[in-house]
């Protein structure tokens, strides 16, 4: 049985495991770099340690240090959170050598959807429609345009070991290909030690849409519905909602019953998440399985009434989950906008002093932040500073009332994004659900 | 006389040239690096680099004179 839970992250992912826990009466013990010694999650756990300096390879990715911190707390397991360590299959297999539940998939699962190649080929096999493209790293610009001709532009190039949309870019013509094939896959070899590069088929006006899977050990394994995450910049989320009000009834069982049918086949236990591409035909295309929490979560909380951790905690303590899925059903519309502490035009990263921090509040309103007032943003970590989730009845009360609170976060010190945020929802475009990966390009960046 | 300025705050990931080196209009001058962001910070016009003002590992406020171009 579950009694001690160390939480292997920050931020308010971290206040977010913590208040679960406290719910179940589970102990907590948080970890914190000498950069988050102010964060709220510090004071909330039972314990807290000091793991190191603020970079994240002597700290928050320090596998050993936080495995001896495990160990002189007694702690049964612990929660990755997302980013850091969460996908890290030594950290995984670590941790179930040292006898510490690790509040995740098995290591083997991790690791398999942690290659894009290997991912692509086991949703394959059970049934479920990849994005064409290669089947192995493309090495040469010989091989890519022999590729190239096979799929069409546009094309989608990736590094393989690539992340945070580094070593990406989309190619019109032979010509674009040969000159970004070489950069890109330069770019990857600098960032990852690794050159190797993948090819898709690009997806014009897609959107992107995610189905939320719980799975246990028992045999059970449900979806939550999905989540509409097509506004992005950097090719990172910044507004997420639930349900999606382009998904008909038809398409959303398609696809919740692909995502279980994935999760089935690949012995999945946890809470995962599948990531498609829609195309404007209302077909759906595997992107990747992420085999961990998400930022977004709590938008599909909001609409199902299910605590996603507590239900990971469950699982992880091989018990059958409690969440049925003919129990399940989509309750209102939820929206979720990330803070981020950056430019709004340039989207470049202000780290700063927090002078003044109120947060809106109301019956409808979500806040998970770990920030306050006179708090230093160190540019050490992710710029995302806080999350705030609305939900009303339906779409438009939910984006009347998701304005009024923006309007009503008054933060000081730094830059945000919540002008862009205020911006993009009252655009008539994202009034009338026109959606899509390239909206941030199409609708906001060319008014600047 | 160009001075190159920080777009954001955060530190010095590299630094691409050298003193003295002559560079070409939208040539890389340094990497910052700042919330798992890395901006390169270019040269507006050509030019020798009379001055790097920064080291490796620096940090720097937005708005810092990073080098001079002559």
């Amino acid at each position: 049985m579950i009694q001690k839970i160390l939480i292997a992250n920050r931020g308010e992912i971290a206040d977010r495991i913590i208040r679960t826990c406290k719910k179940m009466s589970i102990a907590t013990v948080a970890v914190y770099s000498e950069a988050d010694k102010q964060a709220s999650y510090v004071s909330m756990a039972d314990e807290s340690f000091l793991i190191g300096p603020p970079k994240v390879n002597e700290s928050y990715l320090n596998v050993d240090k936080i495995l001896e911190v495990a160990k002189e707390a007694y702690v049964d397991a612990i929660h990755p959170g997302y980013g850091f360590l969460s996908e890290n299959v030594q950290f995984a297999e670590t941790c179930s050598a040292e006898g510490i539940i690790f509040i995740g998939p098995d290591s083997k699962v991790i690791n398999q959807m942690g290659s894009k190649i290997a991912a692509r080929n086991l949703m394959r096999q059970a049934g479920v429609r990849v994005v064409p493209g290669t089947d192995g790293a493309v090495s040469t610009t010989q091989d890519a345009l022999e590729a190239a001709k096979k799929f069409g532009y546009p094309i989608m190039l990736k590094a393989s070991a690539g992340g945070g949309g580094i070593g990406m870019q989309v190619v019109q013509s032979d010509e674009e290909l040969v000159k970004a094939f070489e950069s890109n896959s330069n770019r990857a070899l600098n960032f990852f030690g690794d050159g190797s590069m993948f090819m898709e088929k690009k997806i014009e006006n897609a959107r992107h849409i995610e189905i939320q899977i719980l799975a246990d050990e028992h045999g059970n394994a449900v979806h939550l519905f999905e989540r509409e995450c097509s506004i992005q910049r950097r090719n990172q989320k910044v507004i997420e909602e639930a349900p999606s009000i382009y998904i008909s009834d038809e398409l959303r069982k398609l696809m919740g019953d692909a995502a279980v049918k994935a999760v089935e086949t690949i012995g999945y236990t946890n809470a995962g998440t599948i990531e498609f591409l829609v195309d404007e035909q209302e077909n759906f295309y595997f992107l990747e399985m992420n085999t961990r929490i998400q930022v977004e979560h709590p938008v599909t909380e909001e609409i199902t009434g299910v605590d996603i951790v507590e239900q990971q905690i469950i699982i992880a303590n091989g018990n059958e989950m409690t969440v049925k899925q003919g129990d399940l059903s989509i309750d209102g519309h939820a929206i979720e906008v990330r803070i981020y502490a950056e430019d709004p035009v340039t989207f470049f990263p202000s780290p700063g002093h927090i002078s003044v921090l109120e947060l809106p509040e109301g019956p409808h309103i979500r806040n998970e932040t770990a920030v306050k007032a006179d708090y230093q943003v160190t540019p050490f970590y992710d710029p995302m500073i806080g999350k705030l989730i609305v939900k009303e009845k339906d779409r438009n009360k939910t984006i009347a009332s998701l304005k009024e609170a923006l309007l009503n976060y008054k933060i000081e010190g730094i830059k945000t994004n919540i002008p862009m945020l205020i911006e993009i929802i009252e655009h008539e475009q994202f009034l009338k659900g026109n959606t899509t990966t390239s909206f941030v390009e199409n609708y906001y960046l060319i008014q600047k | 006389m160009q001075e190159i300025k920080a777009s954001m705050a955060g530190s010095v990931w590299k630094i691409v040239i050298k003193q003295g080196d002559s560079i070409e209009e939208d040539q890389d001058i340094v990497i910052l690096e700042s919330m798992k962001m890395e901006i390169p910070i270019v040269a507006e016009s050509a030019g020798t680099v009379k001055e790097l003002k920064v080291a490796e590992g620096d940090f720097v406020n937005e708005g810092d004179v990073i080098a001079i171009i002559e």
